[in-house]
Formats: C-alpha cells, structure tokens, sequence
C-alpha cells in the first residue's frame, strides 16, 4: 500500500477503526457515527470548495476582462471569501410581506441541501466514495434536478413578478436540457455496462485487463453535448438567463439577501462544480493517471473542466431564450439522438469480447480500434449535424433579408406617393 | 445494499443540519428592523400593480408534455444500456425501431411548431 497514493483510503480507514472500537456495542451506532462523519467531511468539502470557487472565477473572470479582480482583503485579495462570509452572516434579511412564509423559507435549504447530497456518489480515490450505488448515474441526475424544486419554490414564493418570471424560464430551460444530458450519458452506460460510478471509472483504467482509454476518445460529441448541457443546467453564463440581471434583475432570488441568498449562491456552485467531477468522472477517466496520486487527478480534471466553465462566463454573452430553446430541443436532443442509435448499431458491430462474437456475432476488434471507429463515427455527426444546421441558418437569414427588403421597398413608395 | 442508501439518507440529513445552523446562526446574528417599506415586493420602485400568481405561457406546458416524452424513454432506455453487452442484434434493432420512432415524434412536434419560441 503507497501511502501518498492512498492517503484518503488510510485516513478514512483509521477514522472508522477508532469509531467502531468506540462504539464497539452497537455496529448500528458505529455504523451511523461512521457515516455521520463522512457526510460532514463531504459537505465541509463542497461549502469549502464553494468559497474558494468564488475567489478563483472572480479573479480568472477579471483578468479575461483585463481587469484585476478582488485585492483589498488580504494578500492577493485571499480573505474576500470570507469578508463576503460574514457580510453574509449579518446582512438584514428580509421576508416580503407578500410572500408566501414557508415556501419563500424553505426554497434556499432545499437547493443546498439538493447540491450537497450529489456528492455522496462521487469516488475521489480508489475506495474512497460516499457510497458506491449500484444506480450512481440515475442518482446524480435525479438529485441534479432537485433544484429546479427549490427554484420553482423561490420564484413563486417570493410573490415577485420577476422571480416568478425567472423561475418559470428556469424550469423550461433545466428540464429540457436534461434530455440530452441522459441521451449522452447513455453510451458511457452502454460501454460499461453498469451505472457505477465507481465501474465507470475501472473501465478507463488499465485494471481488469480494460484498455485504459478515457471515455471521451469513445465518444466526443457526448462529452460536449454533456458540457455544453451541464453549463445549462447549472444555469451559468451563456445560458444564464433565469437570473438575466438585463431583463428580469435577478430572476427568482431577486427577493432574498442574507444567509438565504448565499445558500442560493452555494446551490449554485456546489452543482457547477458536481457537474465538473462527474464530467471528469463519465470522459476524462476520473481518478485515474499515471505518476501523481488519484486524488490529485481528479482534482486537477475537475478544475480544468471548470476553468473552461469560467472561461466561457469570462468570453460568451448571454443567448436568448429562443436561441436557448433552439439550442436544445432543434440541435441538441435530435444530434443526441443520431448519435446514439449509431454508437449502438457500430457497438453492436464491433465488439471487444471474444465471448460476446460466441454469443451474438459480429466483428472482434481491439479497444483502440473500436476507440477509433466511434471517435470517426462521432466526429461525422458533429460535422455533417454542424453543416445542415449552418445551411438552414442561411436560409432563414436570407428569408429574413428578403422580407425586411420587401418591407422598406413599400415604406419608402408609401412616403414618395 | 441497504446500507448504500443509507448513506444517502445520512447525508441528506447532515446537509440540512448544516445548512439549518447556518441559517439559524445568521438570524442570531443580522439586524432585524423590519418597516412597512422594506417588507414590500420588490419592483424599480413603484408599488405593484396586479397579481402575481396568474397564468402563464401556455409555450411551457407544451415543452413539459416533450420533456416528459423524453424523460420516460431515457427511463426505459438506462435498463437496456446497462444490459447492453448481453444483448443480441435483433434486441438492438428493436431498441433502435423504438429510438427512431421518438426521433419522428420529435420531428413532429417541431413540424407542428411545439418547438418554436415567439
């Protein structure tokens, strides 16, 4: 056993040892104890990562923008998280008298405590995961959308023309960007064979005689259609038009300050940075690497999916809410749907197992071949899908033109005549 | 197998906790001066006009009817993933007959303009 590589494993080990020789009575208590502090190592984490998250975007989005971000608190602007945590703590919060108590109360508890309950799934290291459900993927996805709940709470309980405004765009724009989040994450289901998150990642390492290819060589296009559908689901800039500052002030937490609003700001970025470790977790292999130790993998996968996260907040303007909509429903879920009827077909074609062609036929490949027939198949999609949208595009334009042409060829006889 | 969920149970409840006393510790610890003007709704100033809770855009109950389309093949479609290796070709050409069929009731809805945000 490497101790520098399984730290955590160790560590968590050691903690549960000293746990059940204390409650060496009952297993039931130990058990509970046991699971009480793993829950409160998990939330520590997210609450702890949430507060640097903000200190990090606020000064990687600044120096996108040529600006120099939070540097009064602190060396470098370091302690800005925590002045905005006690600013939090004894801000006046309000309840507008119009609003609806208990709804308008409860909508922040029930998006944090949504965002902080993904990560019970979430494997850090080998043995080291809250706890390995055999249904994970199902898991994170039904908890994902625990907080389009909480938002529907907050925008009708607020009694606020704008919250409700911004909460009804949420719910359209989070439950329908769902569908191509679980059309994609079907085919790394498919290739595994398990909904796991713990098998999904030994099926990317070289264990087991597995080939040690990360998901997103299987599948591209899944992984940016999981990305691009993940940054709408967290509802971050381009597509963070339920809180569209332009339009409707701040959409369903425009009534809320306080500890209630930082709870919201927490939802938020807890799930942003969920959506970062799973992302990592589904194509990029999760822990697994070669040299430095699993943890430290994932961390470092995790805050390079969320670098692009913020690089994207830092350069793309906010879209509409048809081109929003558009997005998905005319591009999104119909190329999502494509591809996987051919990952299917070709899986099915081209199979890894000498059991499996015993079974029900087909064509025996290697792991990198049947690797490089996807990405090819992928990659065909996302181009020819690409070129006829970019052609109806220019069709539409061109309709537009004429009809605009059309239209100021009768203004300017309405004014001659 | 009952204790894998059980660890999700134990998670839900610490994270309510958690976030309780961080609720219950910072209404300890804010002002609390509450006037006629503060607890009013919020909007650029005026006092507001109208009711809140009305109806809305009927657009969103047709994207919901879609979604819960998608939403229950993608329930049917985890099962068949997970079994997916031990499937035999006429299995996955059923299941691709049944993907296809979706993918033209999506074509529809787009054609009847359930699709379209004016």
């Amino acid at each position: 056993m490497n101790v520098i590589n399984d730290l955590l494993k160790i560590i968590s080990d050691f903690v549960a040892g000293i746990v059940n020789s204390i409650f060496s009575f009952s297993p039931f208590l130990a058990d509970v104890v046991t699971m009480g502090l793993a829950a409160v190592v998990l939330c520590t984490f997210a609450a702890l990562s949430f507060m640097g998250l903000t200190y990090v975007e606020r000064k990687v989005v600044a120096r996108i923008q040529d600006r120099v971000g939070p540097n009064q608190a602190g060396p470098l602007g370091l302690l800005q998280p925590l002045a905005d945590g006690i600013k939090m703590f004894t801000k006046e919060d309000t309840t507008p008298a119009a609003a609806d108590r208990w709804v308008y109360n409860l909508a922040p508890l029930v998006i944090a405590i949504f965002a902080l309950t993904t990560y019970a799934v979430l494997p850090f290291a080998p043995g080291v995961v809250g706890t390995n459900l055999n249904v994970g993927v199902f898991y994170i996805i039904a908890i994902g959308s625990g907080s389009i709940v909480a938002i529907i709470m907050a925008g009708w309980g607020s009694n606020n023309k704008y919250a409700l405004l911004g909460a009804f765009r949420t719910v359209a724009q989070l439950v329908g960007y769902e569908v191509p989040m679980l059309l994609n994450v079907l085919p790394v289901v498919m290739i595994t064979g398990s909904m796991s998150l713990t098998d999904i990642i030994t099926q990317q390492t070289t264990l087991n005689g597995n080939p040690g290819i990360p998901f997103i060589v299987f599948f591209p296009l899944s992984a940016l259609v999981f990305l691009i559908s993940g940054i709408a689901e967290t509802a971050r800039s381009p597509f963070d038009l339920l809180e569209a500052e332009s339009e409707i002030v701040a959409g369903f937490h425009v009534e809320y300050s306080g500890m209630k609003f930082a709870l919201f700001f927490l939802g938020e970025y807890v799930n942003a940075l969920a959506v970062a470790f799973v992302f990592s977790t589904f194509f990029l292999g999760g822990y697994a690497g070669p040299v430095l130790p699993p943890y430290i993998w994932l961390l470092l996968k995790a805050a390079a999916v969320f670098f692009i996260f913020m690089w994207l907040r830092g350069t793309l303007p906010r879209i509409r809410v048809d081109q929003m909509h558009n997005m998905n429903w005319k591009f999104l879920v119909p190329v999502s749907i494509v591809h996987l009827v051919v990952v299917m077909a070709l899986m099915k074609l081209f199979v890894t197992s000498p059991a499996q062609v015993q079974a029900n036929g087909g064509i025996l490949v290697t792991p990198g071949v049947q690797a490089a027939i996807l990405f090819t198949a992928s990659l065909a999609i996302l181009i020819g899908s690409l070129l006829i949208a970019a052609r109806r595009a220019r069709i539409m334009r061109l309709q537009e033109e004429a009809i605009l042409e059309q239209r100021r060829a009768e203004n300017i006889a309405a004014a001659s005549a | 197998m009952r204790t894998d969920f059980a660890f999700v149970g134990v998670m839900l409840v610490t994270a309510a906790l958690l976030m309780g006393v961080a609720l219950i510790a910072a209404s300890l610890l804010r002002p609390k001066k509450p006037s006629k003007a503060k607890l009013e709704t919020y909007e650029c100033g005026m006092e507001t006009v109208g009711d809140t809770w009305v109806q809305f855009r009927v657009q969103y109950y047709i994207l919901a009817l879609v979604f819960v389309l998608f939403d229950i093949e993608a329930i049917l479609l985890f099962p068949i993933a997970v079994a997916f290796n031990s499937l035999s070709f006429f299995a996955v050409a059923n299941v691709i007959l049944f993907i296809v069929v979706l993918l033209i009731a999506l074509l529809y809805a787009w054609r009847k303009g359930a699709l379209d945000w004016e």
